[in-house]
């Protein structure tokens, strides 16, 4: 049989992509198809105990190789995490209390957060989702802006071209093709940008997401699919969502390399990534990446995560935390002495800190405002609606004024 | 709008092409893309030459998906880019309805104003061409319904180029309808000569925003006095035609296109209605909960004490558009606009 590859049929021109492909396989040594699928088992580097697993044990091999990033990385990547975990507890607390209006936690995710704004360099895009605070802030957005959103202020806090991450996105996977055109844009234009395109297990079902991985695959453009799998879409497991043998089994699919990481081991989730990035840049090509990991606490505080998990499921993830892991593989390693811990943790309560006291106060946000960002210019029937509310509010200021003035007399 | 020397014919269609032209000229971020638009120039052939002329890198095909094309506009805007998408058949443009209204119309606002999407889509819409299910849609209150949208719809040769234009130059996103009817429509207009206006009318222009004096600002067509007929789009030639007929019968109609509907000229709607007292409004979409229904809302709020009969509307009916040998019943035509002319209480 011809390879449809190598020789093509006349009028059925193979995309630039299968030819990259071609030629990254083999200066493995090994077949395209060999190179776009998933290792045989996931990529994991580190033990539930923390210990360092033998290279051979890995899952890595020809093609599918994942060099261990340096100490200054490691204890980077632990810093954020224990800032990252603090931050996700912290807020769960401040929606108990009332003081949030919501928060998607990334609790037990935190090794995916830290990757993916660890792996990317200044000029990178990151386009997050809901989910993925911790990400953000990793990245290095004030933590008080990015909770503008949950405690509802306005819809998103920061300046994305200021810190190139895209407003935290909630339709599903409708961000994946804003990264695909912002590595297009930078492509024509010759810049190298990499982009890294995140979404969960079950976002992978939506239109956008096959539409992402297809326009990305076919413009070549450098972005990275970064598919955080925590086993369920609020309520439905994967097994509702997918009948591929593993997320990231599709790659082939699209022309693009796939790989499966242990997503709570900080290590492989780093070396991944980070060596995703360099390949996405050095032959401008996309690729994905699924990180196999677990949402500790409920989708939100709206929902009763007693109605579709049991208990046991949950302690068992606790054994894999990723946080626990890394402390024990970098004291091991002798990284991480006393001091060093206390000065992370300390790091980490400050940024508590400021959240609690920031949801305490109240937000002088400006109704007016809901009209000012709609068009450059308002409409007319913009301003008189803003005339409209200022009026209100300038009479119901002087009633509650008149009704102080009542009360004191 | 034509010089006084040999004006040249120049097609609705061309007029098009020659705006994406000089402004990909014009400006090296303005990039067209969308489903054949590249080496065939599209199926209206309204972007023919432009990969030929300024390469693939500016004018491309992209895979067959509406969302894709729509969603990756948003990340190239994001990144600097300004760009002008084609959406093949107005119907077509559903599968990206998400990305417009979630994201398209919403950035700016969701941002505080921090990145604006300079996009265009542009979607030949409407009927009149025996097109079959599918292709005929007048969609425009969808997306006029949508806060943070521009709408426009030129409806003749010098607006398409003007406002094609104007659009591409726009900090906000504009969803640019076609009339696919007026594409072969002819006018006496000198392409070199609308540039020159554009362009000197830029040159004028003050910020970020060009002041054309297209979108925003509806015009009188043709000016009356008894009844004040309201139209835009592919409407506007059949509004012109009855308008004709109406003067044979001793009634002098006023012509308004309003070019965009977002924004909304309200005030040279007002104009128009106060001055002759009677208002007819003529558009192809279905009627019920139309851009039709606005402009009557807004006539009732502002122009009440000046009415001497109710406002009619002439539009399709409220049915899925028929199949090609049913659309002439559909279509607002000529008598149409007549009969609804008659019912205006003239004896009062
Ligand atoms: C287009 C769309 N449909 C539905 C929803 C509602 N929704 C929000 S999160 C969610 C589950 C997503 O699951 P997954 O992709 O696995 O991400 P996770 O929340 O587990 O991180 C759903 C259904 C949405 N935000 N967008
Ligand atoms: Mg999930």
């Amino acid at each position: 049989m011809d390879d449809p590859i190598t020789n093509p049929e006349p009028g059925h021109q193979k995309a630039e992509q299968a030819s990259r492909i071609l030629e990254a396989s083999s200066s493995f040594g090994i077949s395209p198809e060999q190179y776009m699928l998933p290792a045989q088992q996931q990529i994991r580097m580190l033990d539930p105990e923390g210990t360092l697993i033998p290279e051979e044990e890995q899952g890595t091999g020809p093609g599918h190789e994942y060099p261990i990033p340096e100490d200054d990385v490691l204890l980077k990547a632990y810093a954020a995490l224990v800032a990252g975990r603090r931050i996700n507890d912290q807020n769960y607390a401040l929606v108990r209390q009332g003081r949030m209006a919501v928060y998607p936690s990334s609790h037990g995710q935190e090794a995916c957060q830290v990757g993916a704004a660890l792996c990317l360099g200044e000029g990178d895009w990151m386009f997050p989702t809901y989910r993925d605070s911790v990400a953000v802030i990793s990245r290095g957005v004030d933590p008080l802006d990015v909770m503008v959103s949950f405690r509802g202020d306005w819809h998103c806090g920061y300046d994305p071209k200021a810190y190139r991450v895209g407003a935290m996105s909630t339709p599903l996977t409708t961000q994946l093709l804003h990264a695909v055109g912002v590595a297009h844009a930078a492509k024509l234009r010759g810049e190298d940008t990499v982009v890294l395109a995140m979404c969960g297990d079950g976002a992978t079902s939506e239109g956008d997401f096959h539409e992402a991985l297809n326009f990305a695959a076919v413009f070549e453009v450098p972005v990275v699919f970064f598919v955080q799998n925590n086993g369920y879409a609020i309520s439905v497991p994967l097994s509702h969502q997918s009948a591929a043998p593993s997320l990231a089994h599709k790659a082939i699919g699209y022309g693009m390399a796939g790989e499966q990481v242990d997503g709570n081991d900080m290590v492989a989730v780093l070396a991944t990534l980070r060596r995703a990035v360099h390949l996405a840049r050095e032959n401008s090509m996309p690729l994905l990446l699924e990180a196999i990991t677990y949402r500790m606490q409920a989708h939100t505080n709206a929902d009763d995560e007693t109605r579709y998990r049991d208990r046991e499921e949950v302690e068992q993830w606790k054994r894999k935390d990723p946080l626990l892991r890394m402390q024990k593989f970098l004291a091991a390693k002798g990284l991480l002495d006393e001091a060093a811990e206390a000065e992370i943790s300390e790091a980490a309560e400050k940024v508590a800190a400021s959240l609690r006291q920031a949801m305490s106060t109240e937000p002088d946000e400006d109704p007016l405002e809901i009209f000012d960002h709609i068009y450059t210019e308002p409409t007319a029937q913009l301003s008189a609606q803003r005339g409209q509310l200022a009026d209100e509010l300038a009479r119901a200021h002087g009633n509650a004024q008149a009704g102080a003035e009542e009360a004191t007399r | 709008m034509s010089t006084a020397t040999a004006t040249k014919t120049t097609t609705f269609a061309s007029a098009l092409n020659t705006a994406m032209s000089d402004a990909m000229e014009a400006d090296d971020s303005v990039v067209v893309f969308g489903e054949d638009v590249g080496t065939l120039g599209g199926v209206f052939r309204i972007t023919d030459g432009l990969t030929k002329r300024f390469g693939e890198n500016r004018c491309f095909d992209t895979p067959l998906a509406e969302s894709g094309i729509a969603g990756t506009a948003v990340g190239m805007a994001i990144n600097g880019m300004r760009p002008v998408i084609e959406m093949q058949f107005d119907a077509f443009a559903y599968p990206a309805l998400e990305q417009i209204f979630s994201h398209i119309a919403k950035m700016a606002n969701r941002t505080r104003g921090r990145v604006r999407l300079p996009i265009v889509i542009r979607i030949p819409y409407g009927g009149g061409v025996g097109g079959v299910e599918h292709h005929c849609d007048s969609s425009e209150a969808y997306y006029a319904h949508t806060a943070g949208l521009k709408v426009f719809t030129p409806a003749t040769v010098a607006d398409a180029y003007l406002m094609l234009r104007e659009a591409i130059d726009t900090e906000d996103p504009v969803v640019f309808f076609e009339p696919k009817k007026l594409y072969w429509s002819k006018a006496g207009e000198d392409l070199t000569a609308l540039r020159q206006q554009y362009e000197s009318s830029m040159d004028s222009a003050e910020g970020d925003s060009p002041r054309v004096g297209a979108a925003g600002n509806a015009t009188v067509v043709r000016a009356g006095t008894d009844v004040s007929i309201i139209s835009y789009g592919p409407s506007v030639p059949t509004v012109l035609k009855a308008a004709e007929a109406a003067a044979e019968d001793g009634i002098s109609a006023e012509v308004l296109d309003l070019r965009s509907v977002v924004p909304f000229d309200e005030e040279a709607l007002v104009r128009t209605v106060q001055k002759t007292g009677r208002a007819v409004v003529v558009a192809e979409a279905q009627g019920f909960v139309s851009v039709a229904s606005e402009i009557v809302a807004r006539i009732q709020e502002r122009c009440f004490h000046s009415l001497a009969s109710p406002v009619l509307r002439v539009t399709g009916f409220d049915i899925p558009y028929p199949a090609p040998k049913l659309e002439e019943h559909h279509l607002p035509d000529v008598d149409r606009i007549l009969d609804a002319l008659d019912e205006l209480q003239w004896e009062d």
